[in-house]
């Protein structure tokens, strides 16, 4: 009796070949050379590897990267007005903001307190985007820069001053529709 | 009575530089195939292979080879230590001496001095391969068994049994061709296919002889001595720096016997087809080109075919292989009595 019994429903029973014997063997010289032929394909399409230090991928004009913080283009002043609101929001606790009071002689930002201290801690930071969506301001803003990695974990803490300033474009951006 | 005899020997200064030259090049060749296979195999994967050492990474292996003499040569405390010393210069000494035999040319004039291209013209030509690659199992076994670790034991039964079954084809497999040419000597054999090569009669002796020859080289798909993904390099796994290197080479320097082998034998050595017949100097060239031909082959047939099962390679040796190296050299004999 035959491992498989269709029973009277089925007309008919297509099976693939089966492995071994002359008939095995011939297939398998031609499996071969089929696979040889494809293989060989590769060579003539060239390679599909992008040599990541000098090649890189555009990234999507949503992507996440690393912050930036913002400020007023007509004033100079920045937007953060120190409320913690990022902070709060932040599930992996990685920014910390100390609050001032702006004085008339020193004016940071437009509102009534500035970020004396504003720290992000890019070990622990897990790009999620809720500290963009937190601020009330928008005084930050994920940005593309994805090229993080440092020697030492205290160079991995961004303060204010590096989050302000103009990031190095060294990641291409995707263009509209590419 | 002599045992074997050697058809034409030169005075002992020639066969000196001879061999100081076949070693010389013959080593020199094996980093070339290193960077080859490399690269190729990385274009056969869709990617680029090495390409950061030196212009277009071809200065690869010498960083490689480099690094490797480098290292210092540790050795598991399990191990037994003449055989586990011994084994990498059993591996490459047999595999050195095997490429005595591979005739790059006849006999020609250089500056007035007969010299014939080639190692050693023996009247024994095949079985000295052989015999020197039933040698060069004790470099696996020796070396499997005496790193006193279970990968290298198993990655080295595997290579005994594995060489064992292939020899078998393999040798069978040139049957056809020797009773054909009526000569044991490689050098004869060649001669003996200036008319036509032996790939279209022995066409299946070719095959055989080629695949045989993978799983003899412990090359993919035939490489599941070695398996670095099971059994991490298999009789190498406790050898590092320069004896590391050792076997590698003996490796590589087998494949290049087999292609030499196969360019002698099936692929008319020296001899060129449509009546060419290029001035002497040019036949070593020929014989490399062919080794070429045969070493891309090895390289594509690697990155195409997937590692076989154990059991899989035990019944294509037995079962496929013997069976049809057989019938090959029977029918053969009956074509070369009836004529």
């Amino acid at each position: 009796m035959s491992p498989y019994d269709p029973g009277p429903d089925v007309v008919e029973v297509v099976r693939g070949p089966q492995p071994g014997g002359p008939a095995g063997v011939y297939r398998a010289f031609g499996e071969t050379l089929r696979g040889m032929k494809t293989v060989f394909a590769n060579i003539l399409e060239g390679p599909r590897t992008i040599q990541y230090p000098e090649e890189k991928v555009p990234v999507y004009p949503r992507f996440r990267g690393r912050h930036k913080l913002h400020r007023f283009e007509d004033s100079g002043l920045e937007k953060c007005v120190g409320c913690s609101l990022c902070a709060a929001a932040c599930p992996a606790d990685c920014i910390r903001v100390v609050a001032a009071e702006n004085t008339p002689d020193n004016r940071v930002s437009a509102g009534e307190r500035y970020a004396a201290v504003y720290e992000i801690n890019m070990a622990r930071c897990i790009f999620c985007g809720y500290c963009e969506i937190a601020c009330p301001f928008d005084a930050i803003t994920m940005g593309h820069e994805y090229e993080l990695s440092d020697v030492h974990r205290s160079d991995l803490i961004f303060t204010k001053e590096m989050l302000l300033a103009e990031p190095l474009e060294r990641t291409p951006l995707r263009a509209e529709g590419e | 009575m002599s045992f074997a005899s050697v058809a034409y020997a030169e005075d002992w200064w020639v066969q000196l530089i001879k061999a100081v030259i076949i070693f010389a090049v013959g080593l020199s060749i094996v980093p070339v195939v290193l960077i080859v296979e490399r690269k190729l195999l990385g274009r056969f994967q869709a990617r680029y292979g090495p390409n950061r050492v030196g212009p277009y990474g071809m200065l690869q292996p010498i960083a490689d080879i480099g690094k490797l003499l480098g290292k210092e040569h540790s050795r598991p405390y399990t191990s037994v230590g003449v055989l586990f010393w011994i084994a990498p210069i059993i591996s490459i000494l047999t595999a050195v001496a095997a490429l005595a035999i591979i005739p790059f040319g006849p006999v020609v004039d250089i500056f007035g001095t007969p010299v014939g291209l080639y190692g050693l013209d023996v009247s024994i030509g095949p079985l000295y391969l052989f015999a020197f690659g039933a040698i060069a199992f004790y470099g696996l076994m020796l070396g499997g068994w005496a790193s006193g670790s279970k990968f290298s034991f198993l990655g080295a039964m595997r290579a005994a049994a594995q060489l064992i079954s292939y020899e078998v084809s393999q040798g069978l497999a040139l049957i056809g061709v020797i009773m054909t040419a009526g000569t044991l000597s490689l050098v004869g054999i060649v001669h003996a296919q200036e008319g036509m090569w032996y790939i279209v009669p022995q066409f299946v002796g070719f095959l055989i002889f080629l695949v045989a020859g993978f799983a003899e080289t412990n090359r993919a798909p035939f490489d599941l001595a070695e398996a670095d993904a099971e059994l991490v390099q298999g009789y190498m796994t406790e050898y590092g720096g320069g004896r590391f290197a050792s076997f590698y080479f003996a490796e590589y320097i087998n494949m290049l016997i087999v292609s030499g082998i196969v360019a002698t034998v099936f692929l008319g050595g020296w001899n060129l087809p449509f009546g060419l017949d290029p001035p002497h100097w040019v036949d070593p060239f020929v014989v490399l080109a062919k080794m070429a031909l045969i070493v891309l082959l090895f390289i594509w047939v690697r990155a195409t075919l997937p590692r076989l099962r154990y059991d899989q390679l035990m019944s294509l040796g037995w079962k496929v292989l013997l069976p049809l190296a057989t019938v090959n050299a029977l029918v053969t004999a009956i074509v070369v009595v009836s004529q």
